[in-house]
């Protein structure tokens, strides 16, 4: 344990690796449970880590975002499931005026009353799916996007290389829209409306081609693509393993993710995809050449915090073979939840993270000189 | 270390080689300045060193050009990223991470060094390169000079023995230019680093060069010292033109050498007056053709501009100088209505430019933005023209025969993206001139320009400025232009006006913005080469 304090003392970047795999653990809990009482906690357990452990970068700002969007998804949920879905039997709020629809439309219903277990349902159907969306935006706040890709394994560098000169295209491609569309204006057209977005596109598209070719001339003068000498017969194994085995790790995920599956669809065949695709990428990796500057280090807080997570899933699991009635509560009639005691213990594990990790650098921790040093006036007028 | 041996290089369709039959060899620690007018095949020299020509730029390349002992036809770029360091034009263009010390290992990491090493070998190059403060810092924060640096820290950690750069200090104003000519000076004299460099500003950096390689332009090339190349060629900075009308030997290539030699033309010089730029004074009592007023302008919290003052009247030929990021470019939009107001007012003829719509606003004001390019969006001149003529609502063929006047001799189905840097500056010209604006604004107008260029855009300037009712304002960081040309300067300084006042008497004795002739000939107050010429006609 002293150790883990040791290391939990310097401020540092905590691997973004481990924050994914943490937050897809809580995903999971959400993904598999429909009582809104867990939901809320692994909400309020994702929430409290993130503020506690974000750093400065402009993503980290990214969480209220998912949130807004979360409830973007749980309004459409509840006006779809009380305006158009079946109605459900129960205590009736409200009864809207029903929309009279011909004979072939029959078991869909317009308006009509609504009851409060419709309403209950849609909102804890919405809230799932709101709570997986916090979760993956958790997971965004606190990871830095780009040394997730620098932690891609060699074989892939390439991919990863390409996703982040794509990110850093965006902004930039939204300034030569605006300089365009300045000078439009200047040309004497008129610099609103759409068709003026429209003719703005094929000039922005030369410019982004142009800069494109800058930067691979510069990229590949960098020593960009560097190989290895490697025999056919490898590289077609490679290729073979790492597609196989990365179709297995989705079809698997999906078989975890989704629990109505068939059993077998799940763990072994996750298992089988990520040794084929781990395999492959290894095998791969052996004709790069390249290495990595001051890579992000995988020490005792990235083990809690992936273990903590881990724990929270497979309580989810276990709960779900024996006691399905805990994550399904019945909500017709409405019922208060229960409250799963081991589960909810496993998913406060997972708050572990908010103090077992080392907090994010700050960007004052280093002596800097301010953005716009001011120099000296370098004017001197003569008399 | 570099050598070219019978190079030719052509590009498919064109009339003749880029290069020709060239023999080059560069030894070791020397920084070669290569120097010629656009079009002449600088870029096409330097990007043949690293086998980016012909391998990513197409062509056929004839010949042989190793460099420490590697062949370029056997081995592409990627292979010469640990002997050559390509620096391009536009730094921006070539960052690949988007923070400094991740930039600085990038290379490093492609060729695969070990963790221990790249770890060193960043620090180190932080401190010599003076990055030590910036190393945490978004790329996109930098200023141009410090991107310049770390652009050239980007390709010297993976160690090269060369060193090639394409205009290195073009898009530079004169402090941050010369931050980065003493870096560079520092590599070659520290470190024995060949150098290999491409500058159309040479005055900037023809003192600093071992030798000079000169292209004329017909794909031949002349190598020597500095003072052989220069006593003949065509391009020189104003202190060897000066040195060659003065008679002085040697020809001094530095201020300083020049200052040693000029006693007794200054003495000549003493009691004479310098003719104003272009020929011509500007009326006091001309009726103003722009007025701005407590102009504050805000990007997000931070003012660019700050309560700005400003009169125009007709017949003024205004430069706008000052550091990277001082507000000149804001100043310009502001007065053209492209970007929001903070506070204050902007007058053009009574109107105010925000809100003009674009038809009537190209009557009243043109300008001519920093990327040229971007006015141009037809496919050729000709369809160019005709929209310039249609936009404006000018006669057919106005803009064509402006264009004719600028630069003669275009074909009418050239590609506009085909043009010369300098072509390209006078279609826009031609353009935006054909809506006879009163007040003309160019935003940095001689970037990548040759000095033929500048010429011709300098008596352009003026004949247009000469008519009366009309102002034109330059922002520019070419004292050299402003000096020959603007009849007024303004300095500015973090958005405010720090000095407003006739150009002899703002930039004599500033130590940034004097322009070659007045550093030499201090405290005379002599811009240009031109003003000395005329003045030792009269003499005897």
């Amino acid at each position: 344990m002293s150790r883990l304090r040791r290391a939990t003392v310097v401020p540092r970047a905590v691997h973004p690796g481990a924050w994914w795999l943490w937050a897809l653990g809580l995903a999971t809990v959400a993904s598999r449970t429909t009582n809104p009482l867990i939901l809320l906690l692994v909400l309020a357990t994702a929430g409290y880590v993130v503020s506690a452990r974000r750093g400065h970068a402009p993503w980290a700002r990214s969480f209220g975002l998912f949130l807004k969007l979360g409830l973007v998804v749980i309004a459409i949920r509840v006006v779809f499931q009380t305006v158009l879905g079946t109605p459900v039997p129960g205590t009736v709020l409200v009864t809207l005026p029903e929309l009279p629809l011909p004979e072939w439309a029959a078991g869909v219903t317009v308006g009509g009353p609504i009851s409060a277990e419709a309403l209950v349902l849609a909102l804890v159907d919405g809230l799932r799916l709101a709570v997986v969306l916090a979760c993956i935006g958790a997971a965004n706040a606190l990871a830095n996007p780009k040394r997730l890709l620098a932690t891609l394994p060699a074989a892939l560098y390439e991919v990863g290389v390409a996703v982040v000169v794509a990110l850093s295209f965006a902004p930039s491609l939204l300034g030569s829209v605006q300089r365009i569309r300045a000078a439009r204006r200047l040309r004497g057209r008129p610099d609103r409306g759409i068709r003026s977005i429209l003719t703005v596109a094929m000039p922005v598209l030369e410019d982004a081609l142009e800069r494109s070719l800058a930067l691979a001339a510069a990229m590949d003068s960098r020593g960009y693509g560097r190989r290895a000498a490697v025999p056919n017969a490898t590289r077609r194994l490679t290729a073979v393993l790492t597609l196989g085995g990365l179709s297995g790790v989705v079809l698997g995920t999906y078989g975890l993710l989704d629990g109505t599956g068939p059993a077998a669809l799940g763990l072994p065949v996750l298992l089988v995809g990520v040794a084929g695709a781990a395999g492959g990428l290894a095998l791969g990796g052996r004709s790069r050449v390249r290495s990595r500057y001051r890579p992000d280090p995988w020490q005792a807080p990235e083990w809690v915090t992936v273990g903590s997570a881990a724990l929270a899933a497979a309580a989810a699991i276990v709960t779900g073979v024996f006691d399905p009635g805990a994550l399904h509560p019945t909500l017709v009639p409405l019922s208060a939840p229960p409250l799963p005691v081991g589960l909810t213990l496993a998913v406060l594990v997972a708050l572990l993270p908010a103090v077992a990790t080392p907090p994010p650098p700050s960007p004052h921790a280093r002596p800097s000189a301010p953005p716009a040093a001011p120099r000296p006036t370098p004017v001197e007028v003569a008399p | 270390m570099i050598r070219f041996e019978q190079v030719s290089v052509r590009y498919p369709g064109a009339t003749r080689p880029a290069l020709h039959a060239i023999d080059l060899t560069v030894p070791e620690g020397e920084l070669c300045l290569v120097i010629g007018r656009t079009g002449s095949g600088k870029s096409t020299l330097l990007r043949a060193v690293n086998g980016l020509v012909p391998h990513f730029t197409g062509g056929t390349l004839s010949g042989r050009v190793t460099v420490a002992g590697r062949d370029t036809a056997t081995h592409p770029p990627r292979e010469l990223a640990d002997v050559v360091g390509v620096v391009g034009q536009d730094p921006t263009a070539g960052f690949v991470t988007d923070v400094v010390e991740e930039e600085l290992a990038y290379g490093m990491e492609s060729l695969g060094l070990p963790g221990d090493v790249m770890r060193r070998r960043v620090e180190e190059t932080l401190d010599l390169l003076g990055l030590a403060d910036l190393r945490d810092r978004a790329l996109t924060t930098l200023s141009g000079g410090q991107r310049q640096r770390v652009a050239i820290g980007s390709v010297l950690t993976a160690h090269p023995a060369v060193l090639v750069l394409d205009e290195p200090t073009s898009a530079l104003d004169p402090p941050a230019a010369e931050e980065v000519l003493a870096a560079l000076q520092r590599l070659v004299h520290d470190l024995g680093l060949t150098v290999l460099l491409a500058e159309h500003r040479l005055e900037r950096v023809v003192q600093y060069a071992d030798r000079l390689v000169y292209l004329p332009g017909d794909g031949s090339l002349r190598a020597g010292s500095p003072t052989e190349v220069l006593a003949s060629s065509p391009l020189a900075p104003p202190v060897v033109e000066l040195g060659r009308i003065a008679r002085w030997t040697p020809l001094p290539l530095s201020v300083r050498d020049a200052r040693r030699q000029a006693g007794e033309l200054r003495n000549r010089l003493q009691y004479r007056h310098a003719a104003p730029p272009n020929g011509h004074r500007p009326d006091p009592d001309a009726p103003t053709v722009a007025e701005v007023e407590a102009l504050t302008v805000r990007y997000g919290p931070v003012p660019a501009l700050r309560a700005v003052d400003l009169t125009l009247r007709g017949g003024e030929l205004l430069a706008v100088m000052g550091r990277n990021g001082a507000g000149k470019s804001t100043l310009l939009s502001a007065l053209t209505g492209l970007v929001r107001r903070t506070e204050g007012r902007v007058c053009l003829a009574g109107r105010d430019p925000t809100t003009l719509p674009p038809r009537q606003l190209i009557r009243h004001v043109g300008l001519v933005p920093q990327e040229p390019a971007d006015l141009l969006w037809s496919d050729t001149l000709a369809g160019e023209c005709d929209a310039a003529d249609t936009d404006a609502g000018a006669a057919p063929g106005t803009c064509r025969a402006l264009l004719e006047r600028l630069v003669p001799g275009l074909e009418d189905d050239l590609h506009p993206r085909d043009l010369s840097e300098g072509q390209r500056l006078g279609l826009v010209l031609a353009v935006v001139l054909s809506a006879e604006p009163p007040l003309l604004l160019l935003d940095e107008p001689t970037r990548g320009l040759d000095y033929a260029a500048k010429t011709r855009l300098v008596e352009v300037l003026g004949e247009y400025a000469c008519e009366p009712g009309r102002a034109v304002v330059l922002a520019t960081h070419d004292v050299e232009l402003a000096a020959a040309i603007a009849t007024r300067t303004v300095v500015l300084a973090d958005g405010e006006v720090v000095v407003d006042g006739p150009t002899a008497e703002v930039v004599v004795g500033s130590p940034a913005f004097a322009p070659q002739v007045a550093k030499v000939l201090a405290p005379l107050p002599w811009l240009t080469v031109e003003q000395v010429t005329d003045a030792l006609e009269v003499l005897p």
